[in-house]
């Protein structure tokens, strides 16, 4: 496992597979319906009676 | 017994540090071993006293463990009072070199100092102790691991301490923002892992099914340190009781590492954990949640796919590969989009309540904060680009971007976080004086303004300067001349960062005294909504 091995597979196949983590990271965020739950998720903190 | 093994094993590493301190190769590392020794043996005697043969209480296992926090919240205070003064000699030393005391006290001791002080013991403790506070409370679980939190706590400031001592006595690895020598770093993993630990196990145990985007910050913070400290801090010891390493990497490969670590310990340390406070706080203080939710998970993903590749733009025109250092400015750039839509996420939080800014000092200090986010977070993207960064690197303007980042963001975004935290922590009805939080407002405000504003001016002078060439190719100005120049904005810098200061003292004073149980008598904010007061005591029985 040298450099020029993994630069080459840094700058191809993990390019390519981090770009569509991102991507499907951000369409799984606005994904139809999530509007729902994001508005639950965002009452977390102020729910919390205790404090 | 109450702490029993705690003390046996202090006073065995007590042991092996007088042992170290006997047969080290080098003198600042027998001087390190003392100190070590003295500060195992002082704890060790402070749970000596304080231990019992009682049976322990039961421990509610619903309730949450706040014990470490309220430790946290005071050492934040404490920690960065030292830093801040540490900063403000510094400062003054370099407007007036008699002022460097040898050897303990010259600058270039004293300025790791001060940068590690703030960094690590403000900024660390502030993160350690909101982030105890914000998983509790937003997992609905309490913290894993029984006295973990404790260890972390402790473990935490002895590695504050041992930092520090270290650099007074010489002692450094010289890479920025991880001076401390190799057994150092090797106790913070340690604790660091611990850490870890206690966060994910409080995740995992949590009573609330989703994980609220706070904690995603919190643990991509912790996660992200753990890889930089343990790959840029990879060296071999000289000796095994001696403090001197040597780095597993060397030229353009280890100024690589330690820029990779070092621009990420910005972006993980100095950005994502506060973003974290950002996003519990913010909401709780304007109890409003936050605008967009969504829009805060893009922030996140978006911050830490791209933040980790802007390193290289601390190396433009070195030896750095031509392609790297575009990357890094190309990677920097487009830190702008994530790092804005989060200002805007937390600025707009506060919309339909922006009235509070002119009756909550507090979250009046929130909002400043992340205008200063949003500000530093547009200046450091322009400064990485190539062309600027010609006139900018080396001078006072990056030193002057700095400190908009870290007093502006960093430091009021804490300084909230822990106004909001100390009443609840020591069940108080409210601070002891909230026009002292208006002074201590101003008085940051003006001296990040007095900071950035002069060392603007003074840097892109510095800058100009070094470049300037006369008719035949000469250089105008030697270095020299280039110092002198400075020596004005030196003492205004100087002035700045005492006036950062002494809002911090008023805070701490503040803060005392609400831990203490006062409460000011002073006249409500103006613009406030006078409450119906049917007289001062005892007016609350109709609530």
């Amino acid at each position: 496992m040298d450099y020029n091995l993994m630069r080459e597979f840094a700058d191809s196949w993990g390019l390519v597979a981090m770009a569509l983590f991102f991507v499907g990271a951000i369409a799984f965020a606005l994904r139809p319906g999530s509007r729902k739950m994001a508005d639950e998720a965002a009452q977390i903190p102020l729910e919390d009676g205790r404090s | 017994m109450k702490f029993g093994t705690e003390i046996v094993l202090l006073s065995l590493f007590a042991f092996a540090a007088f042992v170290a301190a006997g047969f080290g190769v080098d003198e600042p590392f027998r001087q390190h071993m003392l100190v070590l020794l003295i500060a195992l043996l002082g704890f060790a005697a402070v749970l000596l006293r304080n231990t019992s043969f009682a049976p322990a209480a039961a421990v509610d296992p619903s309730a949450y463990m706040d014990g470490p926090i309220r430790y946290g919240a005071i050492a934040t205070m404490f920690w960065g009072i030292v830093g801040m003064t540490v900063g403000v000699v510094i400062a003054l030393q370099l407007a007036y070199p008699d002022l460097n005391i040898q050897p303990w006290f010259n600058f270039g001791r004293l300025r790791p100092l001060h940068t590690s002080g703030v960094i690590f013991a403000f900024g660390g403790n502030a993160l350690l102790c909101t982030s105890m506070y914000v998983v509790q409370r937003t997992c609905r679980a309490r913290l894993f691991g029984g006295n973990l939190g404790w260890f972390v706590f402790w473990g935490y400031q002895l590695f504050i301490v041992m930092a520090a001592t270290g650099y007074l006595l010489g002692i450094t690895e010289s890479r920025e923002y991880a001076e401390p020598e190799w057994y150092v770093d090797i106790w913070l993993t340690i604790v660091w892992v611990a850490y870890l630990i206690l966060f994910l196990g409080t995740i995992l145990k949590r009573k609330e099914p989703h994980i609220y985007v706070a904690n995603w910050f919190y643990l991509s913070f912790i996660v992200t340190i753990a890889m930089l400290h343990v790959i840029n801090n990879l060296s071999m010891p000289a000796s095994f009781l001696g403090s001197k390493s040597y780095s597993a990497f060397s030229g353009v490969q280890d100024a690589l590492t330690q820029w990779w670590y070092g621009h990420n310990a910005v972006g993980f340390f100095l950005t994502a954990g506060f973003l974290g406070m950002m996003y519990y706080f913010v909401p709780k203080q304007a109890n409003r949640p936050v605008y967009s939710y969504r829009l805060s998970i893009i922030h996140f993903w978006a911050l830490i796919f791209l933040y980790i590749w802007a390193g290289p733009h601390h190396l433009h025109y070195t030896a750095l590969p031509d392609w790297a250092q575009t990357l890094g400015m190309a990677f920097s750039i487009m830190l702008w989009m994530p790092s804005w839509g989060g200002m805007i996420n937390g600025l707009m939080t506060l919309s339909g309540a922006w009235d509070k800014l002119r009756t909550d000092p507090i979250i009046r200090m929130m909002v400043m904060a992340i205008a200063f986010y949003g500000m530093s977070t547009f200046e450091g993207p322009m400064m990485s680009i190539k062309t600027v960064n010609s006139l900018s690197h080396y001078t006072d303007w990056t030193i002057g971007h700095v400190h908009s980042g870290a007093l502006g963001w960093v430091g009021m975004i804490s300084f909230g976080a822990i106004y909001y935290m100390v009443p609840k922590l020591w069940n108080r009805e409210r601070l002891y004086s909230l026009r002292l939080v208006t002074w201590h407002f101003w008085l940051a405000t003006l001296g990040i303004v007095v900071y950035a504003a002069v060392m603007w001016v003074s840097g892109i002078m510095q800058g100009l300067m070094w470049r300037e060439y006369d008719e035949q190719g000469f250089l105008v100005y030697s270095f020299a001349e280039t110092v002198a120049a400075m020596h004005p904005y030196y003492v205004m810098r100087a002035i700045g960062g005492a006036m950062y200061l002494s809002g911090a003292l008023i805070m701490a004073w503040n803060i005392t005294m609400t831990i203490l149980g006062y409460q000011r008598e002073e006249d409500p904010m103006p613009g406030s909504v006078p409450a119906f007061q049917p007289k001062r005591s005892g007016a609350r029985n109709w609530a």
